[in-house]
């Protein structure tokens, strides 16, 4: 087993061990499934509308060079400075190149996922910059100094009594439970840095290529803020993130807060066409954005699971998901986590590394059934399995398969696994749930049901 | 009709009342019932840890079984989708990959095979209990079996049918992902007998006996056995 693996083990055990913490998700992730479903009803058809995301996104990614190109054309039309990141550490040099040329020292930052992708925030603060999350969620967690729980509600594995003692703790403010009165506490931080930051940092939900836009969803308004005040903005976004028509966006965006968040369309819809144009009063004076492959392109040249790429990180897989509901989120160690998190952290980072995140799960499907834009989650788990199999087999496994196909399927040798089983089931009781039990992993905490004294077959054969 | 009955090898090894029951029904309605002997492992182990190769050295030879078969019928909506859904995929690009198709076509999952395919859902059967009934995700999912069983229970004389709460969340079974992480494959199992307990029923029925197995080793370790029946357990009751 590899550190991840055993990293997550370890984790798995300690949050399913947490009964408050698992009644906490379950209750809030249950909310959440209540609220989508009334937003769902509001569609003509959620099941058409999800086919048409589909095709919509396949068109997209299966063209997504074309695509890419209108969108940098379009995007420089108006001034938007474009920049090509292979990987991390490229996006990376690209940002702290511009920051040095403005001579920039703070960063405001609203909510952006590829930002965590690329282990952003610690290259800037190693570089000597400040950086402040807006996102009050994001602020939360960086204020904690950990990673996002969930890709969409950061810190929700926080009570509001834990934020308040945070906020105590970190920013010396008293406050009450009160959730408004949290995010005043928030917000007086927060406002001093929009207008002192240098840069303005945003991620994107989609990139229009017609028209040369980046799309921002947000709840908060904090986004906004993040680009309208500071000088300059930079946006670093996934290519995948494209979509060909501004139209798109007429079933994206209510697609996206529905099946997100249970909203029918998120509090602020913003598109960014570009920089302050000519006779414009406001808005930042450069804008940078930044494209991200990251190994995105690996996973394109794969035709079997490129509609992995399809994904609008909404986080409907992880809310439905029965796994992330008694793990949580942190215990997968990856940036995004979850089923769409098992699909790709594998193709984003290594295969053999994270190839225990597609083997925890019980294949139950919620995921495939809930994705708005019909990625065939589930079917990919497998398909990684059966990858990770092929490339590096554990040879105790594929001998004890070897060793079961030669016995399931042999009547002879059915019969006495039968017959043997019977007899050692007695001795089985002296073990069971110890250490030395060989079914241990089963009866630390289930039973296991008494073999048959007839079996089907017996039955079958006596009776013929 | 001749059904050929595929019996999972842990339906033959642990529950072989749900076998006996299917063959006295499908015996009941008229059809004439065979059950190839050499047959008892759809492959399903291997082929979800992603040995293909050994999968289908297990899989192979219950095509060769059900190659003849005019309908086959699997009371496992598990066993049934990778029957189904899957062997179609595990022999792509092989010599059997037509037979795995035909075959796939001719195999039933037992309660979708007496409603969809039979048109039946009255068997005379009677037990007066108070019931829930437990949707395994290949079933539901892969296959698309709700109403089917819920179709076939309400026919019967005396049953109380108690839906349970988040009744399609899984009971965290998952094969070889139960021992393979059972910490988290017990959490949800735990969830899940917190729902069907909450019903108050007396007992949990399923078309997957390998849910009933999960969820009634945690009921029963917690010293809170609870009733499991096979859905043909059930309808043969009269």
């Amino acid at each position: 087993m590899n550190a991840n693996a055993r990293q997550f083990q370890e984790a798995a055990q300690r949050v399913t061990g947490d009964l408050r913490q698992r009644q906490f998700i379950r209750t809030a992730l249950g909310n959440y499934e209540t609220a989508r479903d009334l937003r769902k009803a509001s569609f003509q058809s959620w099941e058409s509308a999800r086919q048409t995301a589909a095709t919509t996104k396949w068109q997209a990614i299966n063209h997504l060079d074309t695509h890419l190109q209108t969108l940098a054309a379009n995007l420089e039309a108006r001034g938007t400075k474009v920049h090509w990141a292979g990987n991390g550490a490229q996006a990376r040099e690209i940002i702290l190149g511009i920051l040095r040329d403005k001579k920039a020292r703070s960063i405001i930052k609203s909510k952006a996922m590829t930002s965590e992708e690329i282990h952003l925030n610690g290259a800037l603060e190693q570089a000597g910059f400040e950086v402040m999350e807006s996102d009050l969620g994001e602020f939360i967690v960086q204020l904690r100094h950990e990673t996002p729980y969930h890709i969409v509600f950061p810190s929700m594995h926080l009570t509001r009594g834990q934020i308040r003692e945070l906020f105590e703790k970190e920013l010396g403010a008293t406050s009450s439970d009160n959730p408004e009165e949290l995010t005043m506490v928030a917000r007086r931080v927060m406002r001093q840095k929009y207008i002192t930051a240098d840069i303005g940092f945003t991620g994107g939900n989609f990139a229009i290529a017609e028209t040369g836009m980046i799309s921002i969803t947000e709840n908060e308004g904090n986004s906004r803020l993040t680009a309208a005040l500071p000088k300059t903005m930079v946006t670093l976004i996934g290519i995948e993130k494209v979509l060909p028509k501004l139209a798109d966006l007429a079933l994206f965006l209510p697609m996206l807060a529905t099946a997100g968040a249970g909203q029918t369309l998120t509090c602020y819809n913003t598109m960014y066409g570009g920089p302050r144009q000519p006779g414009e009063a406001d808005g930042p004076e450069e804008w940078h954005v930044v494209l991200l492959d990251n190994r995105r392109t690996e996973l394109l040249a794969d035709a079997g699971q490129r509609d992995a790429l399809h994904c609008i990180r909404c986080g409907a897989c992880l809310n439905v998901c029965p796994i992330f509901r008694n793990v949580g989120g942190h215990t997968y160690g990856t940036t995004y986590s979850g089923p769409i998190g098992s699909v790709i952290t594998p193709h984003l980072r290594g295969l053999q590394d994270w190839k225990h995140l597609s083997n925890a799960s019980s294949l139950c499907g919620a995921c495939t059934e809930a994705c708005p834009v019909k990625i065939d989650l589930h079917h990919h788990l497998l398909q990684n399995r059966r990858n990770a199999a092929v490339e590096k087999p554990a040879y105790w496994e594929r001998l004890g398969y070897r060793i079961f196909g030669i016995i399931a399927n042999d009547p002879f040798f059915w019969s006495l696994t039968k017959k043997l089983g019977r007899l050692g089931q007695p001795l089985h009781r002296l073990v069971k749930g110890a250490t030395l039990d060989p079914a241990g992993a089963w009866t630390r905490t289930r039973d296991l049901p008494p073999l048959a004294r007839v079996s089907f077959k017996e039955w079958w054969r006596n009776r013929s | 009709m001749t059904v050929t009955l595929f019996v999972p090898c842990f339906m033959d090894a642990l529950f072989p009342q749900a076998g006996i029951s299917m063959v006295h029904l499908l015996e009941r309605l008229g059809h004439q019932v065979v059950c190839p002997e050499a047959i008892a492992c759809c492959g399903q182990p291997p082929f979800n840890s992603g040995y293909w190769a050994e999968a289908r050295s297990v899989a192979g030879p219950v095509l060769a079984a059900l190659k003849d078969a005019e309908a086959v019928v699997i009371g496992s909506g598990s066993c049934g989708a990778m029957v189904k859904i899957f062997y179609p995929d595990l022999f792509a690009g092989t010599p059997q990959a037509a037979l795995a198709a035909q075959v796939a076509a001719r195999t039933w999952e037992f309660s979708d095979f007496l409603v969809t395919k039979l048109g039946v859902t009255e068997l005379g059967a009677r037990f007066p209990a108070r019931v829930t009934f437990h949707d395994g995700c290949h079933g539901l999912r892969e296959l698309g079996i709700k109403a089917a069983p819920r179709a076939l229970l309400g026919k019967v004389r005396g049953l109380e049918l108690i839906e349970m709460k988040e009744a399609e969340t899984c009971c965290g079974f998952g094969g070889t992902f139960a021992t393979k992480f059972p910490a988290i494959s017990t959490a949800m199992g735990e969830g899940k007998c917190h729902s069907v307990l909450e019903t108050g029923a007396e007992y949990l029925v399923s078309n997957d006996l390998s849910c009933l197995m999960h969820i009634h080793g945690l009921l029963s370790r917690q010293g809170r056995p609870l009733k499991i029946l096979h859905l043909a357990e059930v309808l043969v009751q009269q």
